[in-house]
């Protein structure tokens, strides 16, 4: 994150030269840029504190504010409703805004493309939805990381601190992206030991903060001790569960602070990188990159530092996967591999890479894991 | 001490709210000056944002008019004398019937059709209010919780449905009905004029209100569901049929936080999911009780509120204000609108010396000091 804090001149005309514009028109748009610094919206459906899914944005974007010819308008806590569509409105009308990032999913449809086609000369960027070619317009685009492998990881480290080997995910709802975290998380715990269950919660919204308490507590009762999740805001579950005196993994961004003796790392977002792409290609006005996607090697997600309790050992084998993961050389999803109906959802010999589209439309919890997609 | 002139009661309707209003802005300026920040600047966003300009009217109309029609799904059964506040489980059903009507049949795609899922819309909700009535009448139900209870079935049944049975299988990450066909849905008003982009949601909401004032101020069975709002027993001794009226009142209620959720659905989402639990019933609560459920105060107090929306918008992105901050403005026009009442009939019949003595001093209404 800090090698992209310190955006500078010599980098952009790097860029620039890279892309083959000489230096002098470089020096050109250079000016025009000093004298129109580009206005890019965020947007979050949260608050921009939630110690989860809104704060991973925020924290990148308190970075961008820190590049020069650039301003960040922000809004916080805004409804998937017209509402949205009026703050993209507001932002392009009052503020001038040239590039949109409203981060919440159900942002994408009708809102975003509703926008997209009233505004054509604005780009958007938007969090988590799948842009499909011909389908979506050039103006507007989807980036989105591959944080199963930092999932994955999270359950290589619970697979070594559970003792009772039960772990416990609580989830929002049983959708593609929060079935394929569950599994990934599963199967790293399994590949310490392969009898290793996962116990599913799923509380049916992204913000359910009682629920989300009572379905930690109850995972508790039943004997689980190490926790993770798939919420908008982790707090609660990180908190509840360090009161047990259970063990968690975080998610979204790092909840370290809130419980520095249960947490053992966690799977976190890096937008920067991101980011990054998008505002470059704005500034320099080359086309909106539509399918923007990565993992831990493309700097799209990152773990949260160990905590003290975490034994050497764990950690080895965790870096281990994590620098096979860095070359490209590990796969998570590979046959054959059954749910947890007994069902062949993987067959022999077949090999999925994070970037195969049947991954975004996993339908199922593997074996091991308690709880119905 | 001077005795009251008729015209004292008109005025005071105006001088009432707009005191209480000033005197939240004042607080508001206070509380942001605390924070750090210009407390100029951000009056003056707030206009901005609120009334500013074209966009920002267009921004507090579209706020304002799903506002409406939930705020008239508190306030008809409150002048009955019900307090009802499950706006929000038949907004979610009313949106559920618009978008499921279609999977079963094809309705005629156009205004027609629309007209059809509308009145679906409205159907449900009046139903499900009128149950929290109906339990009320005859089996002694008290009408604030079940009303409130059945808004959470509601609500589990709207996302039991959307994201079960109903489900579109193409909405992987955000389970949603099947959308409406592109002739089923609802436009602006006038696309090309100074209203831009805002839907007949706000003609709709606009027409509600002004029904609901009708109805209720100058047709006798309006008259007859005050009477039974204001003393159901003495309603009953002069021969009201007290239960019918209550029911219909809750009935016609939900009728309106139905249509506002099929509205929503129509116009803005196309689809029915999770994202129409916005808690726009809610407010409506909130919009009623300012407008001491009187359908004629309803659009300006909506208004307001989406005035509100609009400019915490503004103020997040100009001020990096929280968006909390507008809250705090909303809390102190509540609680001055609402403490405001207790001037009415004697703002201008005591002495200002004498008013202020009274009224501010012991009973510490800030909002009259200026």
């Amino acid at each position: 994150m800090t090698q992209h804090a310190r955006w500078n001149r010599r980098d952009w005309i790097k860029n620039t030269g890279a892309l083959g514009a000489g230096l002098a028109s470089a020096g050109w748009s250079l000016q025009a840029q000093a004298q129109a610094p580009l206005t890019a919206g965020f947007i979050y459906v949260g608050p921009k504190d939630d110690y989860g899914y809104n704060q991973a944005h925020a924290e990148a974007v308190a970075e961008v504010k820190k590049w020069a010819g650039i301003k960040v308008v922000e809004e916080e806590n805004v409804p998937e409703t017209n509402a949205v569509q009026k703050t993209m409105q507001g932002m392009i009308a009052q503020d001038g805004a040239k590039l949109l990032f409203p981060t919440s999913f159900g942002y994408f449809d009708p809102h975003m493309l509703a926008m997209a086609a009233k505004f054509p000369d604005v780009r958007f960027a938007h969090c988590g939805g799948m842009w499909t070619e011909g389908k979506h317009p050039k103006n507007t685009g989807s980036f989105f990381g591959y944080i199963d492998e930092a999932q994955y990881l999270n359950g290589v480290i619970a697979g070594h601190m559970s003792k009772s080997k039960k772990l416990g995910f609580v989830a929002a709802k049983p959708i593609p992206q929060v079935l394929r975290n569950i599994n990934a998380f599963t199967l790293g715990a399994q590949s310490v030991h392969p009898d290793i269950t996962t116990t599913v919660i799923f509380t049916g919204d992204w913000s359910m903060p009682v629920k989300e308490a009572e379905a930690t507590n109850s995972l508790a009762d039943q004997g689980i001790d190490v926790f993770t999740m798939h919420v908008d805001g982790p707090k609660v579950i990180v908190e509840t569960a360090a009161k047990r005196g259970k063990f968690v993994c975080g998610y979204h961004a790092s909840q370290a602070k809130l419980a520095p003796n249960a947490y053992l790392t966690g799977a976190e977002w890096n937008w920067m990188t991101a980011y990054k792409q998008i505002i470059d290609a704005a500034r320099t006005g080359k086309p909106h990159p539509n399918f923007v996607r990565g993992g831990l090697k493309e700097g799209f997600v990152k773990s949260s530092p160990y905590g003290a309790m975490v034994p050497e050992g764990a950690r080895k084998q965790a870096e281990g996967v994590r620098a096979a993961m860095l070359k490209g050389s590990f796969d998570i999803f590979k046959g054959e591999m059954k749910d947890n109906t007994g069902k062949v959802v993987i067959p022999k010999g077949k090999v999925f890479k994070q970037t195969d589209m049947e991954l975004e439309g996993m339908n199922y919890l593997v074996a091991g894991v308690i709880g119905k997609a | 001490m001077t005795t009251p002139k008729p015209w004292h009661a008109r005025a005071e309707d105006l001088a009432l709210p707009v005191l209480a209003l000033a005197g939240a802005l004042l607080c508001f300026g206070l509380f942001v000056w605390l924070a750090g920040k210009s407390p100029v600047q951000a009056w003056a966003l707030l206009f901005k944002g609120a009334f500013g300009d074209a966009f920002s009217w267009q921004n507090s109309l579209q706020r304002a008019s799903p506002l409406m029609l939930t705020a008239l799904a508190v306030a008809l059964p409150g002048r009955a004398g019900l307090t009802v506040i499950g706006g929000e489980g038949a907004l979610v059903l009313g949106a559920l019937a618009c978008a499921a009507l279609p999977l079963g049949f094809t309705p005629p795609a156009n205004a027609w059709g629309s007209a059809l899922l509308l009145a679906a819309s409205a159907a449900t909700g009046a139903a499900w209010v009128a149950l929290a009535g109906a339990l009320r009448q005859w089996r002694g139900v008290n009408e604030t919780i079940s009303s409130l209870l059945l808004g959470y079935i509601a609500i589990a049944l709207f996302k039991h449905t959307v994201e079960g049975p109903l489900r579109d299988p193409a909405s992987l990450n955000k389970p949603s009905t099947p959308p409406l066909a592109e002739g089923l849905r609802i436009g602006a008003i006038a696309p090309d004029s100074l209203l831009g982009d805002v839907h007949w949601g706000l003609a709709i909401g606009l027409l509600a209100c002004l029904l609901a004032g009708v109805w209720l101020s100058f047709t006798a069975n309006g008259f007859a569901m005050r009477v039974v709002g204001g003393n159901a027993r003495a309603a009953r001794l002069v021969g009201l049929d007290a239960n019918r009226l209550v029911v219909l009142a809750c009935a016609v209620g939900g009728a309106c936080a139905g249509l506002a959720g099929g509205i929503e659905v129509a116009a803005v989402h196309t689809a029915a999911n999770a994202s129409l639990i916005a808690g726009l019933g809610y407010t409506g609560i909130l919009v009623s009780f300012v407008a001491r459920h009187n359908p004629w105060a309803i659009p300006p107090v909506a208004l307001l509120f989406g005035g509100f929306g609009a400019a915490g918008s503004l103020l997040q992105r100009r001020m990096d204000l929280p968006d909390a901050s507008v809250l705090v403005l909303q809390g102190f026009a509540f609680v001055l609108i609402l403490a405001a009442e207790a001037l009415r009939g004697r703002l201008f019949t005591l002495g200002w010396a004498v008013h202020i003595r009274r009224a501010v001093l012991p009973r510490q209404i800030k909002g009259n000091v200026q």
